[in-house]
């Protein structure tokens, strides 16, 4: 199994033409700690959501890719998101879920995918018709490429150890990285 | 009993008028024709939801890309809501113009609706969430209007409760 830290510095350079959102805790940590870019957003709380943003920034922007980094706890609160992106399928848009198989921030609990839940499954089942599930960190960097150039919406669940970042603080306001974020989407050349 | 087609047309006129060009839903009898209309035209985005909370991440990811969206929704959906509208929306200062069905409130039958109903207002004044209340026509254009210029200006959540006089005939 791989380490998420690792399979973010795998990607990370491939992300600089993209918006990237994060939903809170040990991926936002991680990413913030590789380099922070105006082209990320971390969403640092209201788990579950980092996806209805994610969706709700690829139908806006067509035309720009949407890279949506989110844990399993949260996609666990919000598993009605599978059917509603499945519903519009943007192709702009790729939610990639580090599954650990803990809600780690808080304390390390197992969740559900712990106990037989399957994401993919559910992606799957939801609609959702290029999902794919790995553990391994050569396949998840090339599933990332791939899934990055697909004519539908796609999910990519990264199965990953359950360890966190050394520390989660970021020098980052909330609002001063939202306010960033737009104003970065508002200059791109797309619009 | 019959949803009222004209005031739906006003409402939609209005969120229209405001340069709305996005709108997530969940269906909900008094929003039938809202939701019917977003989806008839095509230079709007409808995005309909599995859960209302959903559409404050919708709304959320409209205004990072400098786009105008509304969501329409029952008061039971707001209720169902709350965390996104604290944690993100208010967390964030995104405007959210909220286009809320008034069930439960006076003259209501369904028995099912009336506890939502009573609590509707004083969820919105302890979450402290601007709310105008819209009961007749000839106020519909005005006070949507007012509504997404508060929302835009203040960067925040904006409720307008819409009642059974104005939807139902």
């Amino acid at each position: 199994m791989m380490k998420r830290i690792d399979a973010l510095k795998r990607i990370y350079k491939q992300l600089d033409a993209k918006l990237i959102i994060t939903n809170m805790g040990a991926v936002a940590a991680e990413l913030y700690s590789l380099g922070h870019k105006k082209n990320f957003f971390y969403l640092e709380h209201s788990m579950g959501l980092a996806s209805s943003v994610g969706l709700g920034l690829a139908l806006s922007k067509p035309r720009i890719k949407i890279i949506v980094f989110d844990g399993d706890g949260s996609v666990l609160m919000n598993l009605g998101t599978f059917s509603t992106i499945a519903r519009y399928n943007p192709k702009n848009l790729t939610h990639v879920i580090f599954d650990n198989e803990s809600l780690l921030s808080v304390g390390g609990f197992p969740t559900a995918t712990s106990t037989g839940t399957n994401l993919k499954d559910i992606a799957i089942s939801s609609g959702i018709k290029n999902a794919y599930e790995t553990n391994d960190i050569d396949e998840f960097e090339s599933l990332f490429k791939q899934n990055t150039n697909l004519d539908n919406a796609s999910v990519l669940v990264s199965k990953v150890e359950a360890k966190g970042p050394e520390k989660f603080t970021m020098d980052l306001g909330l609002i001063e990285n939202k306010i960033d974020f737009k104003r970065h989407i508002n200059s791109l050349k797309e619009n | 009993m019959a949803v009222s087609v004209k005031n739906s047309e006003l409402i939609y006129k209005s969120l229209k008028n405001c340069g709305v060009k996005i709108v997530s839903a969940l269906p909900e009898t008094w929003l039938v024709h809202l939701i019917k209309f977003s989806e008839e035209d095509p230079d709007m985005q409808l995005v309909r939801l599995a859960k209302e909370e959903e559409g404050v991440g919708i709304s959320s990811g409209a205004h990072f890309a400098g786009l105008k969206s509304a969501m329409l929704m029952q008061n039971h959906g707001f209720l169902a809501s709350i965390n996104g509208i604290v944690s993100l929306a208010q967390l964030y200062r995104i405007p959210l113009l909220m286009i809320i069905s008034y069930r439960g409130e006076m003259g209501e039958t369904d028995p099912w609706q009336t506890e939502g109903g009573l609590r509707t207002e004083s969820t919105l004044k302890a979450l402290d969430i601007p709310y105008d209340i819209i009961d007749s026509a000839d106020s519909v254009e005005k006070k949507i209007n007012k509504a997404a210029v508060l929302s835009e200006s203040s960067e925040r959540p904006v409720a307008l409760l819409i009642t059974r006089d104005l939807m139902v005939e």
